[in-house]
Parts: structure tokens; C-alpha cells; sequence
């Protein structure tokens, strides 16, 4: 990739605000992302995180101010939603697998269904991405059979089986005990160093200290402070970013 | 198989005795019941047999059978029937190889229905040598089906294309035939009756009302209200009137509506009835269903850029489904004893039938447990074949589930 590409911002959103009814869950975000960044977003809980991601392939409507994916701005036009969503993989807390499909359909429905991939091809990307998240020998297993770190990295290969150019983290780990989290946090870092530009709501300070480019603290719906991991974690600005960082560091 | 290589067994079953002991006789008061039982299974089935081959006049059946399986089709056009029987024992055969387990019981059913009637050992006037040995063809024609779809490879949308062009041949062609053919003279569905016209009535209320009440439980989740208000409107209509209403509607009030003289065809007016009241009762099922399924579902296929309609029928929809099989064969054997009820439209399927033969003949109308008994067996044996295939349905289906 050249770097006239890499500075190019892939995801950029511009003052977006999102109200539930009366509550304003984001009050004003802008941030911009460029290819190849991986960007941690951290903050407490109801800190509206979570519902920012969401918005940026269209999970959670805003209803003010500007998202552009990939150079298409985020309307109603249906089309451009569909073709925004093609372009950014995301990874839920839940996972959220299909349990009536075995691993390998569950990764090959959307290539075959959306890209129109042949069926020999998306199994072929199927299996590489199963080899590369560690679980090829998994395929033909259903959901339910699969352990919660399992299932998550089958959910990522899911994802990056679109071959998009985004990739999306809800809380990749926390729905899982903690001795599975390194085998998802592995393929996470491995993802990064291969050059895909990632967001990621986590609170798995250790992965945002290694790989992430920037990290934005959130809370109650607002961008409280951003910076390098290096300028959060030695010198943050904010109380309330301290106080944050001093109660999920002390453990 | 190797048994020889297992090294620790299982213990062996309790032989017959222990297993007595145990289940049976394990303290005075089951022992008691035990032998209550006993001495009330071997009256009761002492009753029942005596009453089968002795005291009952199996008469009303045995004299017409062909009238409980076809009411008045022209005698002369039989073998249009056994075309037709023929197409379906083949397909069955062919499916039953290919689906395997889910058709089994079906097929099987079928065959050995036709085996029994084939091969009952004694004259019975209507049951020609011929016919016997049509229904002995059919019976291995359904093994042979069955070889062939093992042997074979075929996709099962192009079994699935068979078995429609050979329902519309059926239903279009061969039982109709065509007004002023020498070879196939029309044959209005007035003289359809028996057995035929219930499975006609019952499958294709099935087969039709099924994707409508897919569509209605989709609408009634409609974002459009124009959509959502129309389905529920239809679903709680129709739901809140019994069937005998809609089919006195069908048979009276579209008379008037329509114009006239233009005569909607009897037993199509039932099959219509029937659709669309079997399909509400789906659409409320499916619904359940549908609302059983996580929204992270939905949420999943959205992020991978699928459409609604790819999400609904891919991620959505085979979940429902699943959820609600047991409820929807339930519906579809309540469907299928309700089609009795176009008694009232004049139709003589398998019940009408057998009291039209009861009243047909003074001497019969003394027989009318014999007639009854003979239907009610008929009922269950399908019944029974369609709950035992939902069961089967769940177990295929259960795998990978959470």
C-alpha cells in the first residue's frame, strides 16, 4: 500500500449526535479515522461507545451531523447503506453466529449472498480465514459446539470474509471468560499488524497499549480526551480520564 | 462394525424377569396394578377383535371400497387414478432416497397401504385382479424410486420441480381431463370424492396456505401500516370465525358477489376456504417464531450488507421455523380432520362419503359404527404418519442446537 492511500481517512464523522426519545446518546462526536489506524475507544458504561460504533454502519441511526464511510455519506438511500455495511466488518459482544448454519456457512452466506462469490471461492477465503484465526479443523461444527473464543473468531473471520476495509469491535472480549480472551485479543493483534484499520470499543487496556494508534475516552455521550496510548496512559489531561484509567488499571 | 474391539461393555440389559421385578412388581400396590391392567389390556383386547372379525358386518366397506377412496370417478377412467398414483408413488420413492429419514414414514405408509389392499386375502367385488396388481406395481415402484434416488444424485430443487409439475399435472390434468377428449373426458370435481378429494383438500391447503402465512407473519412485523394493518386485520378476521363460517361464506356469499354465472368451482371454493383460514392459524405461529429469534440476528446479517429480504430468508426465517414445527404439523393435522367439514358444501370427501353409503342403503344404516371405525382408522393412520414425521423433523433439524 502506498502511503498517499494510508493517510487517506477511511471512516470520517463529523458532529454526530444520536437521541433515545429525551436522552441524547451522543452529543457531538467527531473523530476521523485513516486506512490501515486501529483506534481503541474506551469509557464507562452508558458512556454511549458502544452506540457510536453502531452508527457508523447504520445499527444505530444518527440524527444529526455527518458519517462518511469509504467516501459514501451515511443517508436513508438503502443502497448506500447495504454498500457501507459491505465495506466495514463488525464483531459483537455476543458474537451473534447463526446457529442453524455450521462455521463454514455461517462465513460463506454473506460472500455468496451479497458479493455473489462462487461457492468454491468464498469456501476457499472461508478456509483461509479459518486457518488464519486458528480454528480450520472447526469448519464443518455448528455454532453450539464451539467454545465462546472459538465462536468469536469464527465471527471474525465472518466478517473479514466480506473482505472489507474497515473493521468493527462492540467489546470483541467481554462476553468471554477470561481464559479465552488472549486467543481473540491474539487474532485482533495479528489483524492489526497485517495493516486493517480498526476501531475498537474495549476495555483490554493491555491490546490498546500495544497496537492502537489513537484512543478516544468517552463519556456521557462526548469525546472527553484522544491521544496516542503513550499520551493516555502517562499523561492524561482530564479528571475524569484519570479517575477512569485508576479504576480499571488497579486490578 | 467391529464389536470385537470393545473392550468394557455397558452392563447388559436386565434380563426379562429383573426388568419385571423392577417395573412391575416392585412393591403390593404396582403389583396390584400391574395385574388390573393386565386383566383389563386382555379383555378390552378380547372385545375389540371379537368385535373385529366376528360380530362386525364389514359390509358398507367391503362392498364399495372404491367409493371411500374416490367417490363417483368414473369407473371406466380408473386408470387415470392409477396414473396418478403411479407419479406419486415414483416421487415418493425418489424422494424418500434422496431426503432419506423425514420421508420415510411417508413413503413407507403409503406402501404398505397399498400392500394391504393389494394383498387382502379375501373377494372383495370392486378390488379387481388388475387393480390389486396396480397397487402391488405402486408398492414396488416406491422401492424403486427409492434405489434410484439413493443411486442417483439429484439436487433436491430439481426433485422439488418434479413433485410441482407433477401436482399440476395431477390436479390440472389428469383428474379434470379436458372437455370433448375422446381418451380423457372432463370429469367435473363433483364426481371427486372419498379419500381423494380429502388429501386434495389437505395438501393443497397445506401447501398453499403455508407460504401465505409466512407472508402474512412477515406483514403483521411490516414497518408499513398500510401492510401491518391489512395482515392483522385478515389474521384476527379470519381467526375469529370458526371454518364451518368461512366455508357457509365461500359457498353463499361469493355466489353473490361474483357475477353471475359464473360458477366457481365447488371443491375450489373449499380448497380456498380452507387455505386461507389454515393460513391465518400459520401466520400467528410463524409470528411466534419469528419474535423468538435475537435481534443480534438481524444485527449480524445487517453488518455483513445483506438485504432484509436475504436476512429474513436466510438468518430469520429458518430459525423461526425450526421453533415452531411442532406447532405448525399440529395446525396442519387439525387442518387435515377439518376438511371433513366441506360436508357442508355438498362435497363427499372420506366422512361425507361414508355417510352417503350408509344412507345409500336401508340394511347399512344398522352399520354405521363399522363405516365410522373404518374412517376413523384412515384419519389416524395419516394423522399419525404426519406427527411422526414432525418428530423426526425436529431431531434433523436439532442439530447444533444451543
Amino acid at each position: 500500500m502506498d502511503d498517499q492511500r494510508e493517510l487517506q481517512p477511511i471512516v470520517v464523522c463529523r458532529d454526530v449526535h444520536k437521541w433515545y426519545g429525551n436522552f441524547e446518546a451522543l452529543k457531538g462526536i467527531s473523530m476521523e479515522v485513516k486506512l490501515t489506524e486501529v483506534v481503541v475507544i474506551f469509557g464507562p458504561s452508558g458512556s454511549g461507545k458502544s452506540t457510536f460504533i453502531r452508527t457508523i454502519n447504520r445499527l444505530e441511526e444518527h440524527q444529526q451531523g455527518d458519517i462518511i464511510v469509504d467516501g459514501i455519506e451515511l443517508g436513508h438511500d438503502v443502497r448506500d447503506i447495504e454498500k457501507i455495511r459491505m465495506e466495514t466488518g463488525m464483531v459483537f459482544q455476543q458474537f451473534n453466529l447463526f446457529p442453524h448454519l455450521s462455521v463454514m456457512q455461517n462465513i460463506i452466506l454473506a460472500p455468496m449472498r451479497v458479493r455473489k462469490w462462487s461457492k468454491d471461492k468464498s469456501e476457499e477465503i472461508a478456509m483461509q480465514l479459518l486457518e488464519r484465526v486458528g480454528i480450520p479443523e472447526q469448519a464443518y461444527k455448528y455454532p453450539a459446539q464451539l467454545s465462546g473464543g472459538q465462536q468469536q473468531r469464527v465471527a471474525m473471520a465472518r466478517a473479514l470474509a466480506m473482505q472489507p476495509k474497515v473493521m468493527l469491535f462492540d467489546e470483541p472480549t467481554s462476553a468471554l471468560d477470561p481464559e479465552m480472551i488472549k486467543e481473540v485479543l491474539d487474532v485482533m493483534v495479528e489483524l492489526a499488524e497485517s495493516g486493517m484499520t480498526m476501531l475498537v470499543v474495549t476495555h483490554e487496556m493491555g491490546f490498546a497499549r500495544g497496537v492502537a494508534d489513537r484512543m478516544f475516552f468517552f463519556d456521557e455521550g462526548l469525546i472527553v480526551e484522544s491521544g496516542t496510548p503513550k499520551q493516555i496512559f502517562n499523561d492524561p489531561q482530564e479528571d475524569r480520564t484519570k479517575l477512569f484509567l485508576s479504576q480499571i488499571l488497579q486490578h | 462394525m467391529s464389536v470385537s474391539k470393545i473392550t468394557s461393555r455397558p452392563p447388559a440389559p436386565p434380563g426379562l424377569r429383573t426388568w419385571m421385578r423392577e417395573n412391575l412388581f416392585n412393591n403390593w400396590y404396582n403389583s396390584l396394578l400391574t395385574i388390573i391392567s393386565i386383566i383389563f389390556i386382555v379383555i378390552l383386547t378380547g372385545v375389540v377383535l371379537r368385535w373385529i372379525f366376528v360380530d362386525a358386518d364389514w359390509r358398507p366397506v367391503i362392498q364399495s371400497p372404491l367409493l371411500y377412496l374416490i367417490g363417483q370417478y368414473p369407473r371406466d377412467m380408473l386408470w387415470r387414478i392409477g396414473l396418478v398414483l403411479v407419479l406419486i408413488s415414483f416421487l415418493i420413492g425418489v424422494s424418500w432416497g434422496v431426503w432419506g429419514g423425514l420421508i420415510s414414514s411417508f413413503a413407507i405408509t403409503m406402501g404398505t397401504l397399498m400392500a394391504v389392499f393389494a394383498l387382502i386375502p379375501f373377494q372383495v367385488a370392486e378390488l379387481t385382479f388388475s387393480l390389486r396388481g396396480v397397487m402391488l406395481f405402486n408398492v414396488v415402484l416406491i422401492y424403486l424410486g427409492f434405489i434410484l434416488g439413493r443411486k442417483v444424485s439429484i439436487s433436491g430443487r430439481n426433485l422439488a420441480i418434479a413433485w410441482f409439475l407433477a401436482s399440476v399435472i395431477i390436479i390440472f390434468v389428469l383428474l379434470p381431463g379436458f372437455a370433448g377428449s375422446e381418451i380423457m373426458p372432463k370429469v367435473p370435481s363433483t364426481l371427486w370424492g372419498g379419500l381423494l378429494v380429502t388429501l386434495i383438500l389437505a395438501v393443497g391447503g397445506i401447501l398453499l396456505s403455508f407460504p401465505i402465512g409466512v407472508a402474512l407473519a412477515f406483514g403483521r412485523r411490516s414497518s408499513l401500516p398500510v401492510v401491518k394493518g391489512f395482515c392483522i386485520a385478515f389474521i384476527e378476521s379470519i381467526r375469529g370465525v370458526p371454518l364451518v363460517t368461512i366455508l357457509f361464506m365461500f359457498s353463499l356469499i361469493l355466489q353473490v358477489f361474483l357475477p353471475t354465472g359464473s360458477r366457481f368451482d365447488r371443491l375450489l371454493r373449499a380448497l380456498v376456504a380452507v387455505t386461507i383460514f389454515s393460513a391465518a392459524y400459520t401466520a400467528e405461529n410463524v409470528r411466534g417464531g419469528l419474535a423468538a429469534v435475537p435481534p443480534g440476528q438481524t444485527e449480524a446479517g445487517k453488518a455483513v450488507g445483506m438485504s432484509s429480504l436475504q436476512i429474513n430468508m436466510f438468518i430469520v426465517l429458518p430459525q423461526a421455523l425450526k421453533a415452531v414445527i411442532p406447532a405448525i404439523v399440529g395446525q396442519f393435522i387439525s387442518l387435515f380432520k377439518d376438511t371433513t367439514l366441506v360436508i357442508i358444501l355438498g362435497i363427499n370427501e372420506l366422512l361425507g362419503m361414508g355417510r352417503a353409503i350408509i344412507n345409500s342403503n336401508a340394511e347399512f344404516v344398522q352399520l354405521q359404527f363399522e363405516v365410522y371405525m373404518f374412517i376413523a382408522l384412515i384419519f389416524w393412520i395419516f394423522s399419525y404418519a404426519m406427527s411422526h414425521t414432525s418428530r423426526q423433523l425436529e431431531t434433523a433439524l436439532g442439530v447444533g442446537e444451543r
